[in-house]
């Protein structure tokens, strides 16, 4: 369970998020959406420690989010970022096997868990030879996610995975992700200004807007029952003009 | 490969168990002359090893070698003891300036028998023409562009004693190396120029040396100073000086400044021409070949100078790579102490050499290697640092975020991420300063740490341009071997995926 109470964040004058409380369903996908500069990014990586709080606390399982534990609470969450994230100087092999050669997990263990997470995301396992400046954005993106699954973390949390693709590529991880979060039932957090997007993969749909949480419930809550007019705005900003072939 | 240049350096030391006297001399011909009459002197009398640290940066210098004791006596001028060293404000005679330097435990004694004292000169036709004989004759021509030595114009009793005490009308004057002074005023590019008395250019640069009418210029009676327990280390040796008193004419002085400067004989022989021989001048100076330049270039120095200007360029370099790479990576991690760290290394870059040589040869009491390594080490420092800053700095936020988010502790962060990251940054750092380096490292010769300098300082002071070359061309040739080899460690050491 990940539960974020009355957290907070100022930059100077600028409230980037106001004192928030969220709780996170364990197992299920919760989609974080709305607007740049929403707060939907500063309240994802508050999970992760990147941004510290200006009051309140994170809660990770029943530990409270400290500088103490922060870095084997980070070893039971996976973060990626767009186009992965991954560091240059390594082969894609090396970038996600770095946190488990760093804690002197086994050789074969490894190389049996990279195969298993090849498969997962459908990587051909000679792509890991490369440096990410040799794959495509999708490849690197799946690489990225294969890095955050090595150490088979509970929960997954994701910053606009997808938002540097192209449409085929980033329709086509759609339906992958989607289908690797079911068969996991890891806990996924998801950042995304797409509402599209949030309704294909969001249990929980989070709309926030100018630092505070607008609207948290289902896709048929935000749909029908609205809390405010501009719940209603956003949705309808997203229509498509396409007729569905 | 360190420790062997370094034993191999330090291998004759070692081995001589034979006593040693060391004879300094400053970086002009007659200094180097003197130097070399000093320690042949001592030499023959059998008793002591005189080792001659020849051409040392100027007289702060030469004299903080003297009273550290890395050299026991060398030729100085009693006017410089009395104004420089002693910051009188009048001359003084041999036995009061003896009993001021007494209490730093240093004497002076064995006046050679000449006085080389300060002269303004110009050009024959030209003084002629605008009927200048005498410095007074000066102060009615406020157009004149005098080039003074550095030294000289940076004395006590120099140019702004003389100014006053003459009442020139010239503005700053244009500070000069003495050996470049003579082509400067040649070309017309300054119209006075300092020289000495005992100089031996004055006839073949057709120079009018102008009449001190006022008595400004005191006498600069040339000496030995020394330190005060020479005489009991080395009775045979000091007995041997004292022969030389007084027999050194301002005539034979300026002969045999004349011998190595306009006739190319070696400091060496010229001292050996005048032991041989003290008492009679040779009628007319011969004319001596000078070495060719690719004889000069592969003398046999060569292989010493090389060995000496590697281990100043690669230890400091070591130095500067231990420290600098630290530096750079607290100023990464706080822009309070980047604003520190780079200021000052910004600010140690622009400390002139000399002073800082000066200035190390004080602070650690010896001249030579040591302090030379030090000065290169703190020049070499401000692309280290910068670069190690600059490349740590400039990782992208998502790269150090996702490291973060992975759960590496900042130490493993720094190994496996942001080093290699900036691998690229840092070691272009170190190449420019090993380049620089190499440049730099030519400057330890002022303070007898040997190097290509040794051929350049020594060109410099005779005016002989091969012989500056002959140093000059080793020193481009090493920093571009060196530009090569990093380049070609580039290769190895930048990880593939960032090249």
């Amino acid at each position: 369970m990940i539960a974020l109470e009355n957290v907070s964040k100022t930059y100077g004058v600028h409230a980037a998020l106001w004192p928030t409380t969220l709780e996170i369903e364990q197992g299920r996908t919760t989609v974080l959406i709305g607007p740049s500069g929403c707060g939907k990014s500063t309240l994802l990586r508050m999970i992760v420690g990147l941004i510290h709080s200006d009051s309140g606390r994170v809660v990770i399982g029943d530990e409270v989010l400290h500088p103490d534990n922060i870095e084997r609470l980070r070893h039971g969450i996976g973060y990626v970022i767009q186009e992965g994230g991954l560091f240059p100087h390594l082969t894609a092999g090396r970038n996600v096997a770095l946190l488990a050669r760093f804690l002197k997990h086994g050789e074969d263990w490894i190389a049996g868990r990279m195969t298993a997470l090849a498969n997962l995301v459908r990587i051909p396992v000679e792509l890991l030879q490369r440096f990410p400046r040799d794959l495509s954005g999708g490849q690197r993106q799946r690489i990225g996610l294969m890095r955050a699954l090595m150490l088979d973390p509970p929960v997954l949390l994701l910053d606009e995975p997808l938002g540097a693709l192209d449409p085929i590529t980033r329709y086509g991880l759609q339906d992958e992700l989607k289908a690797i979060f079911g068969a996991l039932g890891k806990t996924v957090v998801l950042v995304t200004h797409d509402m599209n997007e949030a309704a294909f993969f969001g249990d929980t749909i989070v709309m926030m807007r100018e630092g505070r949480i607008v609207q948290r419930g289902r896709l048929d809550d935000l749909l029908h029952r609205p809390a405010e007019e501009y719940v209603r705005d956003f949705i309808r900003a997203q229509r498509t003009t396409l007729p569905t072939p | 490969m360190m420790l062997r240049l370094i034993t191999l350096l330090l291998l004759p030391a070692l081995c001589l168990a034979e006593p040693v006297l060391n004879v300094g001399s400053k970086r002009f011909t007659e200094s180097y002359i003197l130097g070399e009459i000093i320690a042949q002197t001592v030499n023959a009398a059998g008793e002591a090893r005189a080792v001659h640290k020849q051409g040392l940066g100027n007289t702060g210098i030469v004299f903080a070698a003297l009273r550290s004791g890395a050299i026991d006596v060398y030729p100085e001028y009693t006017g410089t003891i009395a104004f420089e060293l002693l910051g009188r404000k009048t001359p003084a005679g041999l036995e009061e300036i003896g009993r001021e330097l007494a209490p730093l435990g240093l004497g002076v004694a064995v006046p050679l028998g000449f006085d080389n004292t300060y002269a303004l000169a110009m050009r024959e036709e030209r003084a002629a023409a605008l009927g200048i004989s005498s410095i007074s004759d000066l102060s009615r021509h406020a157009d004149l562009r005098p080039g003074i030595s550095q030294e000289f114009l940076n004395r006590k009793d120099g140019w702004p004693a003389l100014q006053q005490a003459y009442r020139l009308p010239f503005p700053a004057p244009r500070g000069l190396d003495h050996g470049l002074a003579y082509e400067a005023l040649t070309s017309g590019q300054v119209d006075v120029i300092d020289i000495y008395t005992t100089d031996a250019k004055i006839g073949k640069y057709h120079l009018r040396a102008l009449a001190d009418d006022r008595g400004f210029f005191p006498a600069y009676n040339a000496v030995l100073i020394y330190r005060l327990d020479l005489p009991q280390r080395f009775p045979g040796s000091w007995a041997a000086l004292q022969q030389l008193q007084g027999r050194i004419s301002t005539q034979r002085m300026i002969a045999l400044n004349a011998e190595v400067e306009l006739s190319g004989m070696s400091f060496a022989a010229a001292a050996g021409q005048f032991l041989a021989a003290p008492e009679t001048a040779p009628g007319r100076a011969a004319r001596h070949d000078r070495a060719s330049f690719a004889a000069m270039l592969f003398g046999a120095d060569l292989g010493r100078l090389t060995l000496q200007h590697l281990l100043l360029v690669f230890a400091s370099l070591a130095l500067s790579v231990a420290a600098g790479i630290p530096f750079g990576i607290w100023a990464s991690r706080s822009s309070r102490a980047a604003y520190w760290i780079l200021a000052s290394v910004g600010v140690l870059q622009t400390i002139p050499s000399l002073a800082l040589l000066a200035f190390l040869i004080t602070l650690m009491g010896t001249i030579g290697t040591a302090p030379a390594i030090i000065a290169l080490f703190l020049y070499a420092l401000l692309p280290i640092v910068r670069n190690t800053h600059s490349g740590l700095v400039d990782i992208a936020m998502p790269l150090r975020e996702s490291a973060q988010a992975l759960g590496l502790p900042a130490a493993a962060r720094l190994r496996l991420i942001e080093l290699p990251l900036a691998a690229r940054s840092i070691l272009a750092g170190i190449k420019t300063s090993a380049v620089i380096n190499v440049g730099t490292a030519t400057i330890a010769a002022f303070i007898g740490a040997g190097g290509y300098g040794e051929r350049i300082v020594a060109g410099l002071a005779v005016n002989d341009n091969a012989m500056l070359l002959a140093g000059a061309v080793p020193a481009a040739a090493l920093a571009l071997l060196i530009q090569w080899a990093f380049d070609a460690l580039e290769r190895r050491v930048i990880p593939e995926g960032l090249r």
